[in-house]
This record gives C-alpha cells, sequence and structure tokens, in this order.
C-alpha cells in the first residue's frame, strides 16, 4: 500500500548576496512514502529549516527535482505552489502562529478561504468544527489563542494545517515552545494522526522527540548524514506512566526533574533495542 | 478564494485598532465633507443664478450701448451714447418678432417723503416693462403708454421703498420727491429679492422712460433697450433683424463694427452661471486637496498595517494565499476605509452645508449625484493610495515575512 509521497533528487539550494554564495542544501535525495513519521534533524545553520522550506513549498530547490505526490513540483509558479500548500501541505510552526484575538475556529478557517474553488461557509464551519474534534478542541472554538495553553494553541494550529485535508504534515519544531508535557500531548495528536495515514515532517532538535518518530534523518552542512528507521515510542505510554509519576506528591521545584526521569529510562531502553542506523548516507 | 470573507477580514482588521481607523477615516471625512459643502454651496449658487435669469423675463433681449466687450459679456454697460428713443420705438415698431422694447435709463438718487429720504435707483422704462420682466404688481397700476407720451410726474414702486420710506404704510397716492421734482406713487411691485448682482432688485422706483430722460437722469440715451420676442423660436431672427435694423439706422459701413450689442438672456445666464461654475470649480479643487492628504493619510496607515502583519501575511501565504488575494485583501481594507469615511463625510458635508445655508443665508443644493460622486471618489483614493501598501504585502516572501518578529 505504501507509496512515494515525496522524492528529492540533488536538491540544492544556493542563497546568494552581492559578495557570496550560500549553498544551504548542497544535494538532498531523500524519499519518504505515504504515512511515514519522519523527524529531520541537524544543528543549526545544517540546512533542516531550508529543507522544510522546499518540502513545504515555500522556497525552490536551485538545482535537483523534487516530487511531491509523483509531481514535479520544482519548477512550478508561485501560483502553483501557493496552490500545493493550500491543498497539499500543512504547517505547524513552533510559535503556533495564530492570528491573535482571533478566535480558534476562525483561525482554522483561515486555509479554506483560499481553496482553488470557494467553498460554501457552511462547508467551512463544518469542516473546522471537524478539525477541532480531531485535536479535541471543538469546546475551546470560540476562544481566542490569549485564552488558551501553549498546548491548546499548537492543537488549534494543527488543526489548522488539518483542514484543508492535506496529505502532508509539515512540523518545525512543535513541541520548541511548550513544556515537556504539553508537548507530549502534542505528539500523541501527532502520532495519533499518522495512524491514521497523514504523512509527517517534523524538524526537532530534541532526540527525546525524535523517538516518536519512525524515521529520523539527520542534516549536516546541507547533506543528510544519517537516515535511520527506530520503532517509535508511544507518547500516550509516556504520557500514562507520566500520570502515575504524577500520584508521587512532588513539590512544584521538583517537578521538571521528575519529567526528565519519567521519560528518560523510556526513551533509553527503546533507544538501545531498535535504534539501528538501516541507511547512511554521507 | 472565498470572496465573501475579504470584506470580513477587512472589518476585523480593522476594528482591532478603533482610534487609528477613526482618525484614518476622519481625514476622508474631512476631505469627502468640504467638497460636498462645497459643491452643494456652488450648486446652489448657480441654481439661484438660473432662476433669477429666468425671472429676468421670458424671451428677452438685451441691446447695449457699445461693441461687444472682451469676455463676450456687457451687463452693466451704457457708457457709449449710441442707443437713442427712437432706436427703441423702431425695434418696436418694425420688426414683427417683437412684442415690446423699453429703453432703459438708470439714475441714482435720493427721494424724499415727509421727514425722511432714501437713496435708492431710478428707472427710466416704457408702460410694458413690467410685462418683458415678467414682474407683477402688488397693489395699483402701472403707468400707461399715455403716461408715456406726456412724460408723467408718476411712480411704480419696489417693496423696499416702501419699507424705507413709508413705513409699511401704503403708498399709493402719495407724493414722493427726486430732487424737488413731485412723483405720485401709483403703483407697488411684488417682491422681488436679490439679484444676479447681489443687489436687492426691491430697492427701486419705475417711472416713465420720457420723464426720467427729461427730468430726472439728465441723459438722452438709452443705457439698455429690453426687448421682448413673441417667442423663444424666434429669438435668433429678432435677434438679427435688431442687429440689421441698428446698424441701418447708425448708418454703419460693412467694413465698421457694431456699436452696439445685443444678448439674449441666455447668453447673460450662461456668462452668469459661468462665473458661479468657475467659482464651484475652484472652492471643490481646494476641497479636493484635503481629500488627498486623507488619502496621503489612508496610504500611511496600509504602510504601517503591512509592516505590523508581516507575520500574518506570511502566515497567509503558507496556507495556500496567493499574492493577489494578499493585494485584493488589503486593497479591499483600505477601500472600506475610505468607504466608511465617504459615508461619514456625505453626513458632515450635509450638516455643515445646512448649517453654511443656514447662518449665511446661503442658497445650497445637495444632489443625489454628489453623493454617489463622492463615495466612488473615496473608493478610488483607497484603491489609489492602497495600492503601494497592498502590493508590498502581495510581494512578501513568505518565509521571511514568518520570521519577522
Amino acid at each position: 500500500m505504501s507509496h512515494r509521497l515525496i522524492e528529492l533528487q540533488g536538491v540544492t539550494r544556493v542563497y546568494r548576496t552581492e559578495a557570496i554564495a550560500v549553498e544551504a542544501l548542497r544535494g538532498i535525495d531523500l524519499s519518504v512514502d505515504a504515512g511515514e513519521l519522519m523527524a529531520i534533524m541537524g544543528a543549526s545553520g545544517s540546512g533542516k529549516s531550508t529543507l522544510m522550506n522546499v518540502l513545504g513549498c515555500l522556497d525552490r530547490p536551485t538545482t535537483g527535482s523534487y516530487h511531491l505526490g509523483g509531481r514535479d513540483v520544482s519548477a512550478l509558479s508561485k501560483d502553483e505552489l501557493a496552490r500545493i500548500r493550500n491543498q497539499t501541505v500543512g504547517f505547524v510552526f513552533q510559535n503556533f502562529n495564530l492570528l491573535p484575538r482571533t478566535s480558534a475556529r476562525e483561525n482554522v478557517e483561515l486555509p479554506l478561504l483560499y481553496t482553488p474553488e470557494p467553498l460554501s461557509w457552511r462547508e467551512i464551519r463544518a469542516r473546522a468544527r471537524e478539525a477541532l474534534e480531531i485535536v479535541g478542541l471543538a469546546d475551546r472554538s470560540h476562544h481566542t489563542p490569549a485564552e488558551l495553553s501553549g498546548g491548546q494553541q499548537q492543537r488549534v494550529a494543527i488543526a489548522r494545517a488539518l483542514v484543508t485535508r492535506p496529505r502532508l504534515l509539515l512540523a518545525d519544531e512543535p513541541t520548541g515552545n511548550l513544556d515537556s508535557r504539553t508537548g507530549l500531548e502534542v505528539m500523541d495528536v501527532i502520532q495519533r494522526l499518522n495512524d491514521d495515514g497523514l504523512t509527517v515532517l517534523m524538524v526537532t532538535h530534541e532526540p527525546d522527540i525524535a523517538t516518536f518518530a519512525s524515521r529520523t534523518v539527520v542534516l549536516r552542512d546541507g547533506l543528510v548524514r544519517a537516515d535511520r528507521r527506530t520503532r517509535p515510542r508511544r507518547a500516550a505510554h509516556v504520557l500514562q506512566d507520566w500520570q502515575e509519576d504524577d500520584d508521587v506528591v512532588l513539590p512544584p521545584e521538583l517537578d521538571e526533574i521528575g519529567a526528565a526521569d519519567g521519560a528518560g529510562p523510556a526513551a533509553g531502553v527503546e533507544r538501545t533495542d531498535e535504534a539501528e542506523p538501516t541507511e547512511v548516507r554521507a | 478564494m472565498k470572496w465573501s470573507a475579504v470584506p470580513l477580514v477587512a472589518g476585523r482588521a480593522l476594528q482591532r485598532h478603533p482610534m487609528r481607523t477613526f482618525l484614518t477615516a476622519l481625514g476622508i471625512i474631512i476631505g469627502v465633507g468640504a467638497v460636498i459643502t462645497m459643491v452643494g454651496l456652488g450648486q446652489g449658487a448657480r441654481h439661484e443664478v438660473e432662476e433669477q435669469v429666468n425671472r429676468l423675463g421670458q424671451n428677452v433681449v438685451l441691446v447695449f450701448p457699445g461693441a461687444r466687450q472682451l469676455g463676450g459679456v456687457s451687463i452693466g454697460g451704457g457708457q457709449a451714447n449710441t442707443l437713442t428713443i427712437e432706436d427703441a420705438l423702431a425695434i418696436r415698431d418694425e420688426i414683427p418678432e417683437v412684442v415690446a422694447a423699453s429703453p432703459e435709463v438708470r439714475s441714482q438718487r435720493v427721494v424724499v417723503y415727509g421727514n425722511r429720504n432714501w437713496f435708492t435707483r431710478i428707472y427710466g422704462q416704457s408702460a410694458d416693462y413690467l410685462q418683458i420682466r415678467q414682474w407683477p404688481m402688488e397693489s395699483g397700476a402701472m403707468f400707461t403708454e399715455e403716461d408715456v407720451d406726456r412724460a408723467a410726474l408718476v411712480a411704480v414702486v419696489g417693496q423696499t421703498i416702501v419699507d424705507e420710506l413709508f413705513e409699511g404704510a401704503d403708498p399709493i397716492g402719495e407724493s414722493i420727491r427726486v430732487r424737488g421734482l413731485p412723483l405720485t406713487v401709483i403703483g407697488v411691485l411684488a417682491p422681488k429679492g436679490m439679484s444676479l448682482m447681489g443687489s436687492v432688485q426691491d430697492d427701486i422706483i419705475v417711472v416713465p422712460y420720457t420723464t426720467a430722460f427729461q427730468r430726472i437722469s439728465g441723459r438722452s440715451h438709452a443705457m439698455v433697450i429690453n426687448v421682448q420676442v413673441y417667442d423663444q423660436a424666434s429669438m435668433g431672427i429678432a435677434q438679427d433683424k435688431i442687429t440689421d435694423l441698428l446698424r441701418e439706422r447708425h448708418r454703419l459701413a460693412p467694413h465698421q463694427e457694431n456699436d452696439f450689442t445685443v444678448q439674449t438672456q441666455e447668453e447673460v445666464a450662461q456668462a452668469a452661471t459661468e462665473t458661479s461654475r468657475i467659482m464651484t470649480v475652484l472652492l471643490a479643487s481646494i476641497a479636493a486637496i484635503s481629500l488627498f492628504v486623507g488619502g496621503i493619510g489612508i496610504m500611511n496607515v496600509m504602510l504601517v498595517s503591512v509592516t505590523e502583519r508581516t507575520r500574518e501575511i506570511g502566515l497567509r501565504l503558507s496556507v495556500g494565499a496567493r499574492g493577489r488575494d494578499v493585494l485584493a485583501q488589503f486593497l479591499i481594507e483600505a477601500v472600506v476605509l475610505c468607504l466608511l469615511g465617504g459615508i461619514g463625510g456625505i453626513l458632515l458635508g450635509l450638516t455643515s452645508t445646512n448649517l453654511i445655508a443656514a447662518y449665511a443665508g446661503w442658497p445650497a443644493l445637495f444632489s443625489r449625484e454628489a453623493m454617489v460622486v463622492a463615495v466612488s471618489v473615496s473608493a478610488a483614493v483607497g484603491l489609489f493610495f492602497g495600492f503601494y501598501p497592498a502590493w508590498k504585502a502581495a510581494r512578501l516572501d513568505p518565509i521571511v515575512a514568518l520570521r519577522r518578529e
């Protein structure tokens, strides 16, 4: 059943200023099957943001080809790229990027305002509601971002990414601005979406978060340096353990330490079991 | 994209900064208000001028002494002595299209009644002058042809004279004095109001032209000959015939220019409306400058708005908005802002026109077209001044825009 969703061949991206040319991507070959949950890791400057922009059709490769869903998108016009961003790709950002003073429902509706064939308001309302139900926030649809917690805001952002029923979800440090527990909750949502067949690519610099992915790609200096498949941890299980730990009454200032302890061993176990590099490119 | 969402989004964005929205719209409110006020007052003035020209009488041709002046208009005139009483009589008697002709002579004199006196204009006219001017009598009667023939010492007075000299009492049968000459008041003219030139038309005494020429003005030539033509269709022919007749009577050789000017009421009206039209255009252009300044305010605020909302723009682009969708959004926002200003401007314009009309006593006129024009102009101002900021927003790179703090 699995088929290629993403196929990158020799993708480079060079930023030119008057004086210098910076090679952010120096020849990326990467294929992703539909249904994968992939983590992209790398130090800052490794090109992971640039790769994300190319994958999300916000940017075009300088050379090389990018096939998304079997279609070559590396040479499409700006408007055609906008259409793909609207229909095929959903974005989740580290800082949520919700419109302030705008209700969760309207934030989620935003991409539906730009569909190539305009939808009826009834359809827009129904799909926004459906997306909020998926992330478990249907009862918060009238709240503005300021009235929501960080985790809830990120879930609204996920609902917004889902509302056009995309095939690919791109998440840039989705847990970066969240505390560990809400980060886990968000990962749980992402994993459940992945279970339902959504392909997810997420950039993260937290090895902990990468363990929830079924595949991890490491970038360095604009090249793929490692690409390994692992058996993912389930965020739901970690959350369960967490709640058991939570029963032990800890003084508030020790909460953070407790959290690290709770997640640490579980991650360690899975890593030793399954984390074998299956494919490495230099 | 979903077009019905665009005005909603624009309204939401404007709601977010109510004070800023109001102040920006205020520029347009004042601009549109000023334009409406100026156009309203200008049109009122023009309408008034047209009314007065119509009140001049029906199918009237005016013959002035002297050649046609520069600009084509000679309203006061009367400097040259080329028109005689005989000319007037000849026009009346020899041209079939002419119904009536009155040689006019004006003098400004002090008039005395009892121990009161009043400085006024005395018009020498023929018996059919009131018919030419379409001027009804209030009471009494106009003097007759017979009175004219024997230069009778009779006078018909305007309403101002009744008020000032007789303190509102019935003047008929009373005797007034002009330079010691006693005139018996035999009629009162119906009130007429202000004239084209702003003088009070009711401040007038009409006497037979014979009386005026011989005993009051000391002149021998007519300042104007008021001619009434049979009907509208005959105006052109009558004008030509009057010209031919007078050229013949004045023994002008073919190469000589006319020593008189024949003008129809329309030509006088055109000149007068032209003047008020120029005033209107002048006032409206000054008002348009304030609308322009308001437009610059719109542009400024939209630029600020685009900068502030760079991330929002980046987000919209990243979820599939095309450049032109963003352009449309900011353009519509500017247009909505201007339309709000336009509606406010209409209200302000109506109010201020009414106030000015009430306190200064100027006539004012609002037309529906002026409001439609005001609203469409303000929308156009929005499009024009909103375009640059919107274009700036539309060509933002989504990656850069999203990263902006």
